[in-house]
């Protein structure tokens, strides 16, 4: 099947503008007239529903935490990159564009990346007139700071809670539009399945957490913003509720699933300090900043950082990549962390970890500015390890943090499935194989407030007009389904934990999906992961009763979705023989360790199709075509 | 380490609720305290007892969704003050302690089941006026307005609430004074939030009347609990603009 990206003809800066001229607009008495669901309140989907209700359209708007606020967008510590050029360091659309291709490895589409460089800047002057309070400097203007994989200040922020504030800033539009009864908003409500009727999508069904009940909702266009699923890998930086449900169920209605192989593995966490843990938390890439990374030189050294003289000390990063040093993008920094560990040379337990390291920069900056930048995330690591990082350096280790896949979607952030429209960390289009820092907020955001309102509102103007109510035999089919679903899970009564099926997938997958992946541990986790799902099947236990507020039944309902994901992020990795940005294979790369691309036979999205249970997705490609950059091999040294 | 729980098992909002006495086995030092209630909960599993039902999400210290109130304190914060549930550690607590864990207390809070209330009233609270009425687009260059660094750092300050609850669990009033308050004092703060402050401060101290919560008497157990050490300065800072307010 040929996948028709729809990118507007002409040139590349002007392709956005043309295309806001040729779209169809809906005439603005007409527009309450159509209803939209959006699934997710970050700030993808914040962002969407209350600009489309401001715009006059019906909105409902789904999460299934118990206010919109929770959203995980909240927790993203850094920043968010614009063009303005602020601290005029040489900064322009064009570079933020070529640094985002770049960093994505030459795996996203161009136009897509040259629009959200394009409205990266309305961004900012939008949040500030929601009042955000970003970081300013002493005359009252905006303050800038670098990050990973770029030679320019563009990163604006708030402290250590920049992802908090602009999400405050996105939920208060939101809450507005919910006060003037124009968005009508259901937390803790689940969607369980996307519904189509005559090939678009018209509607989802929804559990009500809280009660248990099973609803169908219909409207003209539905919008999934439901975030990515790094949870496949059990443990992560993502929140606990984070899953692939939303997306899942869409891919099984048809909706092709892109490149889920593009995993981000963030350098920057905290290691892993036991069995019990149930997430890992992220230390932000700001710290790069001023941290320096190192590990000894010498094998299984056992001294105390501190004693540890200059000379035996291996500033890795700096060694490796001298031009970006210790702002090399995450992709490379991760590896360059896990080679170094398995050299036997890492640090704390079980020598998983790298020193993040302060002591340069409280000696050159003072111990108060070094505070004032990052306090709170010092503050964070202490509570976590019980080391003050003022006095010893940080200990940190490579965890799973952002999935740059997700559904495929065309220029207008639509699936192959008519009405159905995927926005932020949950679509596939703008960060190709690795996403660099501070670019997920300005995504969220773009898609939200400055590309969905005007596309959704073109397919609106421009389908035919059908009115399908809840009644429909498609509804009543997809309730009937999830409440099975959900019975079947509650009858089992076996005798393993949901948990315990998660933490063996997870692990499964971090061995063999994780940092490097190869054919033969590729090929043994394709072989598990079904073994694993058959005997979930019939081992399971899940206490409680359908009818009530019940954690359990909600966490085996996405487990059981990452039980079926997890093989397909598996066939996506063995087929994809080539390395690029977060996936590396380890058979593709240079002499000196780095990734190695295969422009010639991976310039490519790989975008699957549901072939029925138990079969093998269907690889569908969409040729990634370059007319304005050239595609070079990526260096950072 | 080896603890006994007191937990608060509530069927649903109807029922009447009581404490129940769990062990807590091999607790390891290094265990979040949410992470120790996922070991309870597996082992409860296991034995066919229905988990203990309680929120979390981020577990960083950020979403707020997690709420409990351990050992009589919100969030535990007599243990590792300036910190959410989820960032409280075992590293805080000795072997043989008898802990006991509670939902939020508030009329306007009710409990949905177990250690799990609802806190909608807080979004109600902001859907009365918690925003700057600015539409998507239109928008002036970001730096068009300077704005001093003390007020935006202020402004920061109390923006960083994570709209939690605590302080009005914490209260015995049940009074929501601080988280309003950081809302009001966040936005009038700054320019963008000035040109409406006088309607929303009316706004919002009339839903959170109206949602039920009751009125501050100045003992600051709010600030005293809150995970971001948002100040009762603030309170203040609300009063005032009330006061200046009437239209």
């Amino acid at each position: 099947m040929t996948l028709e990206s729809n990118v507007p003809s002409g040139p590349l800066e002007g392709k956005w503008d043309k295309h806001r001229f040729e779209m169809k607009l809906v005439n603005p008495a007409n527009k309450r007239k159509y209803s939209v669901i959006i699934v997710g309140s970050g700030l993808a989907g914040a962002s969407a529903a209350a600009s489309m209700a401001e715009l006059g359209y019906k909105v409902k708007c789904f999460c299934f935490q118990d206010s919109p606020r929770r959203a995980h967008s909240i927790a993203a510590q850094g920043g968010i990159n614009a063009a303005k050029n602020y601290p005029n360091d040489g900064d322009s659309i064009q570079r933020l564009f070529y640094d985002t291709i770049k960093g994505g490895d030459f795996r996203s589409r161009e136009a897509n990346v040259y629009r959200l460089a394009q409205v990266s800047n309305q961004i900012i002057d939008q949040c500030v007139a929601q009042g955000v309070p970003f970081a300013r400097e002493y005359g009252g203007l905006l303050d800038n700071r670098s990050f990973g994989g770029a030679l320019v200040s563009r990163t604006f922020y708030a402290r250590g809670q920049t992802g908090q504030q602009l999400l405050l800033g996105a939920y208060q539009a939101l809450e507005r539009q919910i006060g003037l009864g124009a968005v009508q908003m259901f937390p803790r409500t689940e969607m369980q399945d996307i519904v189509l009727i005559d090939g678009r999508a018209r509607g989802i069904v929804t559990r009500n957490l809280l009660t248990g009940k099973i609803e169908s909702h219909a409207a003209d266009a539905v919008v999934l913003a439901t975030g990515g699923y790094g949870n496949v890998f059990f443990l992560s930086t993502n929140a606990v509720g984070c899953n692939v449900t939303a997306t899942y169920r869409a891919f099984k209605k048809g909706a092709f699933f892109a490149n889920p192989c593009y995993t981000q593995i963030h350098p920057t966490c905290i290691p892993v300090s036991g069995d019990h843990q149930s997430k890992l938390t992220l230390m932000s890439e700001s710290l790069r900043n001023d941290g320096r990374v190192w590990a000894p030189k010498k094998k299984g050294d056992q001294r105390s950082p501190d004693q540890i003289p200059e000379d035996d000390r291996d500033y890795f990063l700096e060694r490796k990549y001298p031009t970006y040093g210790n702002l090399a993008p995450r992709d490379i920094s991760s590896r360059a962390a896990k080679q170094v560990c398995d050299e036997g040379r890492g640090v704390g337990p079980g020598g998983r970890g790298v020193y993040l390291d302060f002591a340069d920069a409280i000696k050159r900056l003072g111990l108060k500015a070094v505070k004032g930048r990052y306090g709170n995330l010092f503050d964070m690591y202490e509570r976590i390890t019980g080391e003050n990082p003022y006095k010893v350096p940080m200990r940190i280790y490579p965890a799973v943090h952002y999935t740059m896949g997700g559904l495929w979607v065309d220029y207008n952030l639509m699936s192959n499935i008519p009405g159905l429209h995927v926005i932020g960390e949950a679509n596939f289009s703008d960060h190709g194989a690795n996403r660099l820092g501070a670019s997920a907020l300005m995504q969220g955001l773009a898609d939200g407030y400055f590309v969905l309102p005007y596309t959704i509102s073109h397919y609106l103007a421009t389908m035919p007009k059908s009115p399908v109510t809840v009644e429909h035999a498609e509804f009543k089919k997809a309730e009937k389904e999830a409440a099975d679903r959900l019975e079947k899970l509650l009858s089992i009564k076996g005798k393993r934990t949901v948990t315990s099926f998660h933490r063996e997938l997870g692990l499964l997958l971090w061995e063999y999906c994780g940092m490097a992946r190869n054919d033969a541990g590729l090929r043994k986790a394709l072989a598990r992961i079904p073994e694993i799902r058959a005997e979930f099947w019939k081992n399971v236990n899940v206490l409680g009763e359908e009818t009530d507020f019940n954690q359990a039944l909600e966490k085996a309902g996405r487990v059981a979705d990452f039980l079926e994901f997890g093989e397909l992020m598996v066939q996506d990795a063995l087929h994809r023989t080539e390395s690029c940005g977060g996936h590396f294979r380890e058979e593709s790369q240079s002499d000196d360790g780095e990734a190695k691309r295969d422009d010639a036979n991976f310039s490519y999205v790989a975008a699957w199709q549901f072939a029925g249970e138990g079969k093998p997705a269907i690889l569908n490609k969409e040729p990634l075509v370059f007319e304005n950059v050239h595609l070079a091999t990526r260096s950072y040294k | 380490m080896n603890l006994t729980l007191q937990v608060w098992r509530q069927k649903n909002g109807d029922d009447k609720g009581r404490l129940e006495t769990y062990d807590a086995k091999d607790i390891s030092a290094d265990m979040s305290f949410l992470e120790m209630l996922d070991v309870v909960n597996e082992g409860l599993v296991q034995r066919g007892a229905e988990p203990i039902a309680f929120d979390s999400d981020c577990r960083e210290g950020i979403c707020g969704m997690c709420s409990l109130v351990i050992n009589g304190v919100p969030h535990g914060a007599q243990y590792e003050p300036g910190t959410a549930t989820c960032q409280l550690h075992m590293r805080r607590f000795k072997d043989g302690d008898t802990i006991v864990i509670e939902p939020w207390r508030a009329k306007a809070f009710p409990v949905v089941k177990d250690l799990v209330c609802n806190r909608s009233a807080f979004d109600r609270v902001i859907q009365a006026g918690g925003f700057v009425s600015t539409d998507t687009g239109g928008t002036p260059d970001g730096n068009a307005l300077p704005i001093s660094k003390n007020d935006a750092d202020r402004a920061m300050d109390a923006a960083a609430c994570i709209g939690c609850g605590a302080c009005v669990a914490a209260c015995k009033n049940a009074s929501a004074m601080l988280f309003v308050a950081a809302k009001v004092s966040h936005l009038a703060q700054l320019p963008q939030g000035r040109v409406e402050a006088k309607e929303r401060v009316q706004k919002m101290v009339a839903q959170m009347d109206k949602e039920g919560f009751g009125n501050c008497s100045n003992q600051s157990e709010c600030q005293a609990v809150c995970p971001k050490e948002i100040s009762v300065d603030f309170i203040s800072q609300m009063n005032r603009e009330y006061l200046k307010s009437p239209v």
